[in-house]
């Protein structure tokens, strides 16, 4: 019975799993985005998103019995030292998808220093209006509110 | 608004979701996006055409060299802009901040093991840059290690010390250092007939032979690339934690 | 790839999210999601891909981390939600 359950999870839910929780994370990401009103929450949101995006590139990169994208001491040394063909020793679905891999690793540095930028214009609101709660900057901003 | 929210969350996720069922399956290894030439070719001749085993960084700094070129100007761009937005010069930072200052270095425990600390992190952080290409790690990490080292010393030690070690315009400098490393090393490989990035052109000066030549070119862009993000890493800390005005700190 | 760990984390993940956009205490906040950014940081050395791993654990543990904790400390700790 147990063994039957795991197959059936094997089968039906592993395969999209990873893409459901991207989906699901992306959109708590966007609600928090749209309607959280404090702009720290806001700020969460939106790298809780980010991450979701990442989630969904490196998970395209994963293959079944794949290892990490680095060539083993073995086999650098089998085709640097002794001349082999790299197609001989190198077989391709070894090696997870580099690709992904590199255009997420500069995406993560990118987002924090966006982060940090946003978090400087939000001290900045809040230097000037003394709170980061979007209602009560958009009262102070419109016409006859206080201030 | 938290009602249109909630709809135009469960449209956009329903769709979203719909859309999964046509992903190829998570771990195939026959998904277009691994069957690709591309893919493909940096898999099985990264190491023919670089002799670096590790893939992630030979395409990070060699074949995609462009590319990692402009993220650290965006990385640059992004400190010069909260410098902009945040530093304020003398008194005028606006209102006193609700939480009492407290004194800098007073516990002389914290002082003692961070002092301990920020030596191992910065040498494992200079190895981490040094060894990216035969193991996890490169210029992106090892900055961001070097960075948190002095974010450390001024969390533990108080902001003025740290400041002793990396004040703003040498944080600064140190930064725009970065980025000239790396293009002057482009630049420098069109005075020896290759293209802009193009590291198999500069092996008349570099030891080994063209493959080695971008072996080694890609440590110089790394050094570069650890430059800015170590600058601007603190930078950025320092700027947050004091309102721009860069004196006592949190 | 271990698909019973990569479940595991991807649950908890979502649930750190969640939690970390609920607290009302903008520190709390924070640190839960420092929380989020370990686990996604042990999703990714799971799935192979270790220099995002590593990068995830400098920067998005580390670096995010302490610059949203300066950011509440000479801002404001509370939230209305």
């Amino acid at each position: 019975m147990e063994l039957l359950a795991a197959g059936f999870i094997e089968d039906n839910i592993v395969p999209k799993f990873n893409y459901w929780i991207y989906v699901i994370l992306m959109m708590i990401g966007l609600y928090a985005m749209i309607t959280k009103n404090n702009l720290i929450k806001k700020l969460i949101g939106m790298a809780v998103f980010q991450t979701a995006i990442i989630l969904f590139y490196v998970s395209i990169g994963v293959k079944e019995e794949s290892g990490i994208p680095i060539l083993g001491h073995g086999q650098h040394h089998e085709i640097v030292e002794e001349g082999k063909p790299s197609g001989e020793v190198i077989t391709k679905d070894e090696f997870a998808n580099p690709l992904p891999h590199v255009l997420m690793l500069t995406a993560i540095v990118v987002g924090v220093s966006t982060l940090g930028l946003a978090l400087a214009i939000s001290q900045r609101i809040h230097g000037s209006f003394g709170t980061l709660e979007e209602d009560e900057i958009l009262d102070q901003l419109r016409p006859g509110g206080h201030d | 608004m938290k009602f249109f929210g909630f709809i135009a969350v469960v449209v956009v996720g329903t769709l979203l979701l719909v859309a999964t069922g046509d992903f190829p399956g998570w771990g195939n290894p026959h998904s277009p996006a691994s069957e690709g030439q591309v893919s493909g070719f940096y898999i099985e001749q990264t190491v023919n055409v670089t002799k670096v085993p590790n893939m992630v960084t030979a395409v990070l700094a060699d074949f995609r060299g462009y590319d990692t070129m402009f993220e650290t100007v965006v990385i640059f761009i992004a400190g010069i802009g909260i410098i902009a937005v945040l530093r304020t010069f003398g008194d005028t930072a606006g209102k006193a901040s609700d939480y009492p200052e407290p004194d800098e270095g007073s516990d002389i425990i914290v002082r003692s093991t961070c002092h301990l600390m920020v030596p191992l992190i910065q040498l494992f952080a200079l190895y981490v840059v040094a060894h990216g290409h035969h193991s996890p790690g490169g210029g992106f990490q090892g900055g961001v290690m070097l960075g948190a080292s002095y974010i450390l010393l001024a969390l533990a030690c108080g902001l003025p010390v740290a400041k002793r070690r990396m004040g703003e315009r040498k944080a600064i400098v140190l930064a725009a250092t970065g980025i000239i490393i790396y293009a002057g090393w482009g630049v420098a490989c069109l005075f020896f007939g290759g293209n802009f990035l193009d590291y198999a052109s500069l092996d008349p000066v570099l030891p080994g032979d063209k493959e080695m030549a971008r072996s080694h070119s890609m440590l110089v862009v790394e050094i570069g690339v650890a430059f800015t993000v170590t600058a601007i890493m603190f930078a950025i800390y320092s700027n947050l934690a004091t309102r721009g005005r860069l004196e006592k700190g949190l | 790839m271990i698909w019973q760990f990569d479940i595991i984390i991807l649950i908890l993940m979502v649930v750190a999210a969640i939690i970390s956009l609920r607290v009302k205490d903008l520190l709390g906040a924070t640190m839960v999601f420092g929380i989020y950014s370990f686990l996604i940081c042990l999703l990714w050395a799971e799935m192979g891909a270790v220099d995002v791993a590593f990068t995830e654990a400098a920067v998005g543990a580390g670096v995010s981390t302490v610059i949203m904790t300066a950011t509440v400390f000479s801002t404001t700790r509370r939230s209305r939600d």
